[in-house]
């Protein structure tokens, strides 16, 4: 009862977390801040998500029930550690093409090596 | 010993990943393990002069890092949101390149830090070119962020061994 509550909440968060990266996206100015959305949105509500899941899982503490737990927990440091490093990937691409950056007082910086 | 050491480590992830039990699958386990470990123990660890203990210690150290690095991830996605949800025109959006020096000196360490860098608030490492890295982030507040250098410590802290 408990741990369904838990689940729940973490999911929802997490739910709602996709929902501002998703609006982030489509909102923000330039390509690097859109990446500020994608590349952060992701990581912390799929976490969550995950994490709610895993303790769904744990409702009877049998092993099966725990080493599903921690399969569970196993993708979540994978998409810690393939998340920023995609997100890295992505911007350096864009930086080394010469995508020019949106700033506050209008004027656009281009690449500045 | 190195070899045994990889070895160890795929059959405990195979017996976790599996969940089965029954002669069969550790067999299968047991066979699938070796092979990996004949043909590519040389990929895991690039550098073996790295006692056991160090590694060891590497890895008591790192739970406490991830735990701050979690805090410091829905930090930032809060950040996200609100900036992603403010009707109108989004006032705190202020883009800017900030370049940093670290003191780090393992490739290691500088991948870590650059994750980390990644994930918190605002912040993304564009590029990382000798001891400097070159970083876009979304905001004043966090361009002020990233200048202290709280997170470089606790990298170096768990990687590089004590605190330098």
């Amino acid at each position: 009862m408990i741990i369904d509550t838990i689940s729940i909440c973490l999911i929802c968060i997490g739910i709602v977390f996709f929902i501002g990266g998703a609006v982030g996206i489509l909102r923000f100015p330039d390509f690097y801040t859109r990446m500020h959305a994608a590349g952060k949105g992701d990581t912390c509500s799929m976490f969550l998500i995950l994490l709610g899941l895993g303790l769904y899982q744990l409702h009877e503490p049998t092993l099966a029930n725990f080493l599903v737990f921690g399969k569970i927990m196993f993708i979540t440091i994978f998409i810690m550690v393939t998340s920023p490093t995609s997100t890295h990937a992505l911007i350096k691409a864009g930086f080394e093409e010469g995508i020019k950056m949106w700033t506050r007082n209008g004027e656009k910086k281009g690449n500045v090596k | 010993m190195y070899r045994l050491v990889i070895f160890l480590l795929l059959f405990g992830i195979w017996i976790i990943f599996s969940g089965q039990f029954d002669y069969f699958h550790l067999s299968l386990g047991l066979i699938s393990c070796g092979i990996i470990t004949a043909i590519s123990s040389s990929f895991f660890f690039s550098n073996r002069s790295k006692s056991f203990g160090t590694r060891l210690g590497e890895l008591m150290r790192l739970p406490g890092y991830s735990f701050w690095l979690l805090w410091q991830i829905i930090l930032s996605n809060v950040h996200i949101l609100k900036m992603a949800l403010t009707p109108g025109e989004i006032k705190e959006l202020d883009p800017s390149l900030v370049r940093i020096k670290t003191n780090l000196k393992t490739d290691f360490g500088k991948y870590a830090l650059a994750n980390s860098i990644t994930l918190t608030p605002g912040t993304i490492t564009i590029e990382i070119d000798g001891d400097e890295m070159l970083i876009h982030s979304i905001s004043k507040h966090t361009a002020k962020g990233v200048k202290d250098d709280t997170m470089e410590r606790k990298v170096a802290r768990v990687f590089e061994g004590g605190g330098q």
